[in-house]
């Protein structure tokens, strides 16, 4: 049961750590300033790629 | 604005900046754009009437169509355009195009990269902790139903290597607030906060290092995670005030047209402005620095400088301060003073001065903090010694001693007071009111006076047509027809009075405005003057029948045709908001810089005993400081630039929303809505919001006298401090909430109605 523990543990550990990566890189990219604007764009219908947040000249 | 005036001669050739309604020119464009790189600007544009994706769709496509610009990003949740440009020479209609699209839209001043560090840094220690105390958590629970020892140990261990980072990355908000103080002989909440934190992590981790039976990890945690929801709601309230503050920044007279001997002209911004430079002031601009009238003549609107409603008249040689609005006509000035020297400089040092001696407020939590810490500390300390006396074991001793200070660690008391205050703030965001800071709730309930401002806050700063029902229909619509061409705020009054419709009464045929004296039209051999009486009458006698007074007077011919006269327009709900606040037994006073008739008349008519009139800046600031010494805590309200000092050395201070740009920052609260019902509002508020903290506060007190006797005899486990510690923060925050429901079913008819009209009202001011 022991040896069962040791690879679950690091495991739990590494999955939640992933989740807080990922969530503290969601929080610097950006992507919590502007919920409402968020919301709508999703129902955009662009027929050209959505211009690029960190280089708009696309 | 209307048609542009025909020229005059004598009048100075200024060249008009390409000045849109509400737009600006090229050069003010760049000087308030932030350089991103070679050649490419960055500018920010609110929009306050973008509500949908269509909306924003619109407003990409549009500005990113222009020649020149690079991209522009909308951000929907701050009602803000993000637009990169390359610099080149033509000017680019970026607000011009917004109008096009039907957006009103204005500058922003750059954000810059600080702003947001502290909320970021919040939300990051908040994820850690969370992240920390979840996993520490689910360990816990198995070690509390029963592991073996070798199991219990190795689930503690992995709970410490959890714990430390976590503490060390997250706890670094208390630790150095705690340190910031601690390091000047002063306690605050952060102090026992840290202590207790520490001290169960130090004596756990030597717990496991000895393989014992309890460790304490998941209670650090938990605590540090518990308090940092606290700290964070406290922060984004702030921070939502904030940003709603700067959204309403108009551009002051950041630059200024400089006009050179050889006839050119250049945009400077105001700070490079010298003495003795000529600057072109065009109609609708505010003097950017303190100087005198050199060419033309105007009216100008001093009421944000001086307190006074009534237009000044300004011939050459006049003195003007900074910041009046040029109304009539445009005039060349030669600068008296540079920006440091101006008026406006004068103005914050006073405020700076002001601020210094302010006494520093402490919040109720730091001063509940300063009577709890000795006490929590010196009860660990006893239960310390007592066990160390009785049984001789040091470590228990220490075990205890650690029990106390976790289970009375202000947990619930970080949670209590921004909790509510947070509930408190979107109740009064509702009613268009904005606090900058939670103390100022705390503060407001020691109020026992208030102070007004009269122009501009008592009454809205523009006059009225006070007589219109005496006015034959037809000379109010001559008078309208002749009115609109110009930007003097009696002439505006007399248009807004005119509600007949369709053509002009009257065909003119030119139309000259005389500043300082009135407008004169002609039509046929017919020769109409609107303006001040011995002008308009081209004679001195007859004056008396008249009358004094506010009045402006048509004539035809220099015959008589009408009198209009003026009163100011009281803000709506002033009286009966005036006669509750007498009612509950706070003593009000006006003071206005305008002249002593004016201010009576008011007073009067509010039924209000204390008054002063002519005050300058400087007397107010005396005023609000005499209160003080007599022990009054005093709730300024103002809005004008001689209001400022003022507003920083009373103990609260309120604004509407249309102030001064620097009295916006120096107060406390700002308020959208029209009407000064607000000051009732945020009393009311405050009151209950202030009965509601003590009520948690008072359950924290019992939640210690009860939990205390169970820590200090040894029962506590690691078990029963967490479930002690969550069940009185979810406790003080449903009590917390009480305060949003409670309000929402006081106001039984028009709660729904008014709040929908709020909301309405604030969409349009982009706050929202």
């Amino acid at each position: 049961m022991n040896n069962i523990l040791l690879y679950l543990i690091p495991i739990s550990l590494c999955l939640g750590g992933v989740g807080l990566a990922a969530f503290l890189w969601s929080l610097k990219d950006g992507q919590y300033d502007d919920l409402r604007g968020a919301n709508e764009r999703i129902v955009f219908d662009e027929d050209e790629p959505l211009p690029d947040r960190h280089n708009p000249e696309s | 604005m209307g048609k542009p005036l025909p020229k005059r001669d004598g009048q100075p050739e200024v060249p008009v900046p390409s000045f849109a309604d509400g737009g600006i020119s090229a050069e003010e464009l760049i000087l308030s754009s932030q350089s991103l790189s070679e050649g490419l600007l960055q500018t920010t544009i609110f929009i306050p009437d973008m509500h949908c994706g269509g909306c924003i769709q619109k407003v990409e496509r549009g500005l990113g169509a222009l020649d020149g610009v690079e991209g522009a990003r909308v951000n929907l949740s701050t009602k803000r355009a993000i637009v990169k440009w390359k610099k080149s020479d033509r000017p680019l209609p970026l607000l011009e195009t917004l109008r096009d699209l039907g957006f009103n839209a204005s500058l922003v001043a750059p954000e810059t990269g600080a702003k947001n560090r502290t909320m970021t840094e919040l939300v990051r220690a908040l994820a850690v902790a969370g992240f920390g105390a979840s996993n520490i958590m689910l360990l816990s629970v198995s070690i509390w139903s029963g592991a073996e020892p070798a199991m219990r140990d190795l689930f503690h261990w992995i709970s410490a290597l959890i714990a430390l980072p976590v503490l060390a990355y997250s706890g670094r908000v208390f630790f150095r607030s705690a340190w910031g103080v601690l390091k000047h002989g002063k306690t605050n909440m952060d102090v026992p906060i840290s202590i207790g934190v520490l001290l169960a992590f130090g004596l756990s981790f030597f717990d496991t290092i000895k393989g014992t039976e309890h460790a304490y990890f998941d209670a650090a945690v938990m605590l540090l995670f518990f308090l940092l929801i606290g700290r964070t709601l406290d922060h984004m309230m702030r921070e939502r005030a904030r940003v709603a503050v700067k959204n309403l920044m108009r551009l002051a007279a950041r630059s200024a047209q400089v006009l050179h001997d050889d006839g050119s002209h250049e945009y400077v911004s105001v700070s490079k402005i010298q003495k003795n430079m000529r600057i072109g002031l065009a109609v609708g601009e505010r003097v950017p620095v303190d100087g005198i009238v050199d060419e033309g003549q105007s009216d100008f609107d001093c009421s944000l400088v001086t307190g006074e409603s009534v237009p000044q008249p300004k011939l050459v040689g006049a003195l003007l301060q900074a910041g009046t609005l040029n109304l009539t006509s445009p005039v060349v000035i030669r600068a008296t003073a540079t920006e440091d020297q101006s008026f406006l400089a004068q103005m914050t040092r006073l405020l700076e001065a002001a601020e210094m001696g302010r006494s520093g407020y402490r919040r109720i939590a730091d001063r509940a903090a300063s009577l709890y810490a000795p006490f929590v500390h010196t009860a660990a300390f006893l239960g310390f010694l007592v066990w160390l006396f009785v049984t001789g074991d040091f470590h228990q001793s220490l075990t205890i001693a650690v029990a106390v200070l976790i289970i009375t660690c202000p947990c619930a008391l970080g949670l209590a007071v921004p909790m509510v205050q947070i509930v408190a703030a979107r109740r009064l965001f509702e009613k268009m009111i904005l606090i900058k800071d939670g103390s100022v709730l705390e503060k407001l309930c020691d109020i026992d006076s208030i102070v007004f401002d009269k122009t501009g806050t008592l009454t809205l700063g523009k006059p009225e047509l006070s007589n219109k029902y005496d006015v034959k229909p037809l000379h109010l619509s001559v008078a309208a027809a002749m009115a609109k061409y110009s930007r003097h705020p009696f002439a505006q009054a007399i248009v807004a009075a005119n509600d007949s419709q369709g053509e002009d009464a009257i065909a003119f045929t030119a139309f000259t405005e005389i500043a300082g004296f009135g407008l004169e039209a002609t039509s046929g051999d017919d020769i109409f003057r609107l303006g001040r009486t011995e002008w308009a009458l081209g004679k001195e006698d007859g004056l008396d029948e008249i009358g004094a007074g506010s009045k402006t007077i048509l004539t035809k011919n220099g015959v008589l045709l009408d009198v209009f006269r003026f009163s100011e327009v009281i803000r709506p709900g002033v009286r009966e908001l005036i006669r509750k606040l007498t009612r509950s037994g706070l003593e009000i006073c006006i003071l206005s810089g305008d002249d002593y008739g004016a201010v009576e008349k008011l007073a009067t008519e509010l039924n209000v005993s204390r008054f002063e009139a002519n005050m300058h800046p400087k007397d107010k600031v005396d005023f609000l400081n005499a209160m003080t010494a007599r022990g009054r805590k005093v709730l300024m309200v103002g809005d004008g630039l001689n209001d400022v000092p003022a507003l920083a050395t009373a103990h609260v201070s309120m604004v509407p929303g249309n102030a001064a740009d620097i009295g916006r920052d120096a107060a406390d609260i700002v308020f959208l809505d029209k009407s000064l019902e607000a000051v009732s509002h945020i009393l009311n508020i405050s009151h209950r919001a202030n009965s509601l903290i003590q009520q948690n506060f008072g359950f924290a007190i019992v939640y210690n006298v009860v939990a205390l006797p169970f820590a200090f005899f040894g029962i506590v486990t690691p078990l029963v401090a967490a479930v002690a510690m969550s069940a009185s923060s979810i406790l003080v925050v449903a009590n917390a909430l009480r305060l949003g429901r409670k309000a929402a079913s006081g106001h039984i008819v028009s709660s729904t109605s008014v709040k929908n009209s709020n909301a309405l009202a604030m969409k349009r001011e982009g706050v929202l």
